[in-house]
């Protein structure tokens, strides 16, 4: 399995969760797949969709789902303790670990070496760290959504990019749309 | 707290009154009271941040989720904000207050503080952050009108807050 094929399993979980995404190709595929108002699309910086995620899951009451990859968990790795000391029970952290920077030549990183995300969250105060194959996604995210407490899934497949557009949709009408989306529910 | 007496009181009572309920922070000796003022306070949640472009993520996401959010910080940071400034908070238009700690003016006891305060106002100026200059205490009484200019036009604006303005109060 590749990072499309997560990604299409984890949205059959999906119905009202807030999605926000990892930059590039992981963006790209999840808007081919199922572009909805209640996603979010981080469209410039690498380790910025656990943050956003974090900061909204404390903000509102609907489950908040970031997608994060392993280079931007990595680039970041001190979201992990701030996430770890700030536990939010509406959020998931999905980290899809390819062992690559997908979006820019599936470069290797150092997970697919040496370095364990699924310990290091753990090591920085994460309670509920779940590791699981590709293919159990839909069922280890199902879990997480119900089980009401703050999850960290690390999720590893293969690496890959499916051919999928660039988004074209202007930033403020994703940003505006899915504020929208956000006020619907909670009136 | 009785009445606002140092400008740390003020600042947390500015914050309060504009409605901010989500607050970021990495520390600053001079920002020691705001952020025991922040911790303090019933209306506002505060989130440390383990680096100031994260605080930055953190407080879209509040402002995604409906919060008026705002970030602590010194200009010594300014550096590793720059992307989440200009591909987060700009690109997407977002409000966001910084109020800066801005080390390296007159009154500076460290000489290593001085080289980001050279380039403070010009980083902030080329990418086009509305920048206020806080010097004597009673500047403060400006924060209300920035913060509001702030959300009027969906920017990220930054006050920043010298060795002059502190005097001694940021402990
Ligand atoms: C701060 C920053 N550095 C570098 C890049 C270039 N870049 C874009 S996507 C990406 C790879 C991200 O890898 P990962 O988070 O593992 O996601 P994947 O594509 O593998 O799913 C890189 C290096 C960027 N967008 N931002
Ligand atoms: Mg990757």
């Amino acid at each position: 399995m590749k990072r499309a094929d997560v990604i299409s399993a984890a949205m059959q979980v999906v119905t009202d969760e807030l999605v926000i995404c990892n930059i590039g190709s992981p963006s790209q595929e999840l808007h081919a797949i199922r572009d909805r108002p209640g996603n979010f699309y981080m469209l410039g910086t690498m380790g910025q969709a656990s943050a956003i995620g974090l900061g909204l899951a404390l903000s509102q009451d609907r489950p908040v789902i970031a997608i994060e990859g392993d280079g931007a968990v990595l680039t970041s790795l001190g979201t992990l303790a701030t996430i770890g000391n700030n536990p939010a029970p509406n959020f998931t952290l999905l980290v899809i670990d390819n062992g690559s920077y997908g979006s820019t030549g599936n470069q290797p990183t150092y997970t697919r070496a040496n370095t364990a995300l699924a310990q290091v969250a753990a090591a920085c105060g994460c309670e509920n760290v779940v590791e699981c194959e590709g293919k159990d996604i839909g069922v280890v995210l199902q879990r997480a959504l119900s089980s009401g407490k703050m999850t960290v899934i690390v999720c590893t497949c293969a690496p890959g990019n499916a051919k999928s557009p660039v988004i074209r949709m202007d930033p403020v009408v994703i940003r505006e749309r899915f504020m929208n989306e956000v006020r619907s529910e909670n009136t | 707290m009785g009445l606002p007496v140092t400008v740390s009181q003020i600042i947390i009572k500015e914050l309060e009154d504009a409605g901010i309920g989500f607050v970021s922070s990495v520390p600053c000796k001079q920002l020691a009271g705001v952020i025991k003022g922040v911790d303090a306070s019933n209306s506002i949640r505060h989130v440390p941040a383990t680096r100031e472009d994260e605080g930055m993520g953190l407080c879209a996401g509040a402002y995604l989720g409906g919060k008026r959010a705002a970030i602590l910080m010194q200009n010594t940071a300014l550096g590793v904000t720059i992307n989440a400034l200009a591909t987060l908070i700009q690109f997407y238009r977002m409000p966001l207050p910084m109020l800066v700690s801005y080390r390296g003016e007159v009154g500076e006891p460290v000489a290593c503080q001085v080289e980001m305060a050279l380039h403070t106002k010009a980083l902030l100026s080329q990418l086009h952050v509305p920048t206020y200059h806080f010097h004597n205490p009673e500047d403060v009484r400006e924060l209300g009108a920035i913060i509001d200019h702030c959300f009027m036009c969906s920017k990220p604006v930054a006050v920043l807050m010298d060795a002059h303005f502190w005097k001694g109060q940021g402990e």
